[in-house]
């Protein structure tokens, strides 16, 4: 097992974060007195490009702000919003709880895409197509029950609704 | 109820959310008027003379927190525009960012200005993707229309305007929890004093407004401070500490109702008005149960206390926490409350930024208590050891930094008190023969172990 450690040593001469996804974070410096500021930022760009923000880019993203890697990752850690162990699904399904939903059937209906697509809430399909998670209030009471997919909000859910999603998901 | 809508007159034009929509309505003509014969301080005076309360939650006079910035202070000072409506139930703010950004842009410009801002952040929540669409459409289109960044209509005011989104964490609506999260850190909210207005973003002098806030004062600049005292709820002479609930206001009314959404009306119509003339009545022809009235956390009111206004000092005395975010959610005779305390317990245990331990245990402990009653297991004393978390968690009890907790409090609190009868039988129905139990109570009172 031994000799495979001298690969790693290899590849952390190669910056993880690719040259886009710095200058990227590059662009946001002129909009912060702070450069710690831009760490939010900064962990929104990796994780919309790779779908997750593994250690690797939260050191370098630390080296980048002038950082210890351990106080980007106490902002990480903070917000429960960035997965560290592998990419996010390509629809990142977040199915509202919160009270206006919720009284508008809105947990039954996460129950039964949990169940069409075979996961539990919080987990991604084992195809990594899809990951469920349970949302707190999205803000879109008026169209209970709401599920927001990537950047589209899907309004006023029903069963049909969801079949037709999963449908579409499949399909793709 | 006649009423010509102002802050969303835009709603429902087409294309709405364009600049060429905005400025055919007149719009940027409160900035042109401002820039041409106003000083910072007479847009502050307006507001002032208005009367105009913060719309975010706690209703603070919005030209008093700005008088709280040092004067002459050499800068930057900060304005921090509080875009992560995320208090369960609540969605004016994203109706009006996605139907009519420009005139929250107008808002904040007028806003930095009164204020010696010269540059502006807008704390906006990531789960609304359209909202962030539209707001930085707005702001490319007002820098190039002259109305952001360097000689703003031919003066020698500047102002910046960015966008900074969140990440989901509910603790960022509070005002030094924004602050932090601005700053790179974890949003732990922060002892005051010092103020923002003292000592916040950067260390620097800062104000911290809600987006409704900021289109207000676009139509008290264009329409004139006595306009804006015309609505409303005027203050009472015999009482020299109110201010009134002066102005429109918007309503977001969701749950058990036939058509929910996003109204505008004057501030002090009544719970009954808002249900009944704008969201068009309880659905299923059923009668309302609980109305929240304004966010989960103002906490819970019965049917028979639908005739109290919705203003900023009425709510109290039906033993809300207040107006909050005056978006209603009602729930029918059918809803049971303890589904309804389950949910909105779940929600803080989530939403508890951990820093401060009563809200931290609490909120996670009362989940708990939850848990165990939803599984059959519940026993009357836990409805006293869910009242005493719910008294004993927030800055009113004095127990923690800030106000999230009070939140989290206020609807445990509420639900006891105002539906205790039911939440007894639903234990005594689920567990039917435990429900009379106190023997963790025993073991607590001799220190021999926790509750459950």
């Amino acid at each position: 097992m031994q000799t495979t450690e001298a690969q790693p040593a290899e590849a952390s001469t190669k910056p993880f974060l690719s040259r886009e996804i710095r200058s990227s974070i590059e662009a946001y410096y002129p909009r912060y007195p702070s450069r710690r500021a831009v760490v939010l930022p900064a962990l929104h760009i990796v994780n919309e490009r790779l779908g997750y923000v593994p250690l690797e880019a939260v050191i370098e993203i630390a080296q980048m702000l002038g950082l210890a890697p351990a106080q980007v990752q106490d902002t990480l850690s903070f917000y429960q919003f960035f997965p560290q162990d592998r990419p996010c699904g390509k629809f990142k399904v977040w199915m509202c709880r919160s009270i206006s939903c919720s009284c508008r059937e809105g947990e039954a209906l996460m129950d039964y895409l949990a169940q069409k697509l075979g996961v539990r809430p919080g987990e991604t399909t084992r195809d990594g197509r899809v990951t469920l998670l349970p949302a707190e209030c999205l803000g879109a009471c008026d169209f209970a029950p709401a599920m927001l997919v990537n950047d589209t909000l899907y309004k006023t859910m029903t069963r049909e609704k969801i079949d037709a999603f999963v449908e579409m998901v499949q399909s793709e | 109820m006649t009423y010509k809508p102002v802050l969303l007159a835009n709603l429902g034009k087409a294309n709405s959310h364009k600049l060429a929509v905005y400025e055919a309505g007149g719009g940027y003509g409160a900035l042109r008027k401002a820039m041409k014969e106003m000083s910072p301080d007479d847009v502050l005076g307006s507001v002032r003379v208005s009367g105009l309360r913060g719309r975010g939650g706690a209703g603070f006079p919005t030209a008093l927190k700005w008088s709280f910035l040092p004067k002459d202070h050499p800068g930057p000072i900060y304005l921090c525009v509080n875009a992560d409506e995320s208090e369960p139930g609540t969605f004016v703010n994203r109706v009006q960012m996605e139907s009519d950004p420009h005139q929250i842009v107008e808002g904040i410009i007028l806003s930095a200005y009164a204020t010696k801002t010269t540059t502006a952040y807008l704390y906006l929540r990531y789960e609304y993707p359209l909202s962030h669409q539209r707001m930085q459409a707005a702001i490319d289109e007002a820098y190039a229309a002259g109305y952001l960044g360097k000689n703003i209509l031919g003066s020698n005011y500047a102002l910046d305007l960015f966008i900074h989104r969140g990440a989901g964490a509910y603790v960022c609506g509070e005002e030094t929890g924004l602050i932090e999260s601005l700053e790179g850190k974890r949003a732990w909210p922060r002892i005051k004093p010092p103020f923002p207005a003292v000592e916040g973003l950067f260390r620097k002098p800062t104000v911290v407004n809600n987006v409704e806030t900021m289109a207000c004062v676009v139509h008290i600049i264009d329409r004139g401070a006595a306009w804006f005292r015309s609505i409303g709820v005027p203050p009472n002479p015999a009482d020299p500490r109110d201010v009134g609930s002066l102005g429109p206001k918007l309503y977001g009314i969701s749950g058990h109702v036939n058509k929910p959404g996003c109204y505008e009306a004057p501030l002090g119509i009544t719970v009954r008005q808002a249900i009944d003339e704008l969201a068009g009545g309880v659905w299923k022809g059923r009668k309302p149960k609980a109305v929240i009235p304004g966010g989960l956390s103002t906490g819970v009111m019965t049917a028979d206390e639908l005739d109290t206004p919705l203003d900023f000092s009425s709510l109290m005395k039906v033993g809300c926490l207040g107006l909050g975010t005056a978006c209603l959610i009602v729930m029918d005779e059918t809803y049971s409350m303890m589904d309804f305390l389950y949910n909105s317990c779940r929600f803080y245990a989530h939403e508890s930024c951990g820093q401060c331990t009563p809200c931290r245990e609490g909120t996670h402990w009362s989940m708990m208590i939850l848990d165990r009653i939803k599984a059959g297991r519940g026993r009357l004393i836990d409805l006293d050891y869910l009242a005493e978390i719910g008294n004993t968690i927030g800055i009113i009890p004095g127990t923690t930094i800030c106000g999230l907790a009070d939140g989290a409090a206020w609807p445990i609190k509420t639900t006891i008190r105002k539906f205790r009868p039911e939440l007894e039988d639903y234990i005594k129905q689920t567990n039917p023969t435990g429900y009379a139990s106190t023997e963790a109570a025993k073991a607590l009172a001799s220190g021999n172990g926790k509750p459950h």
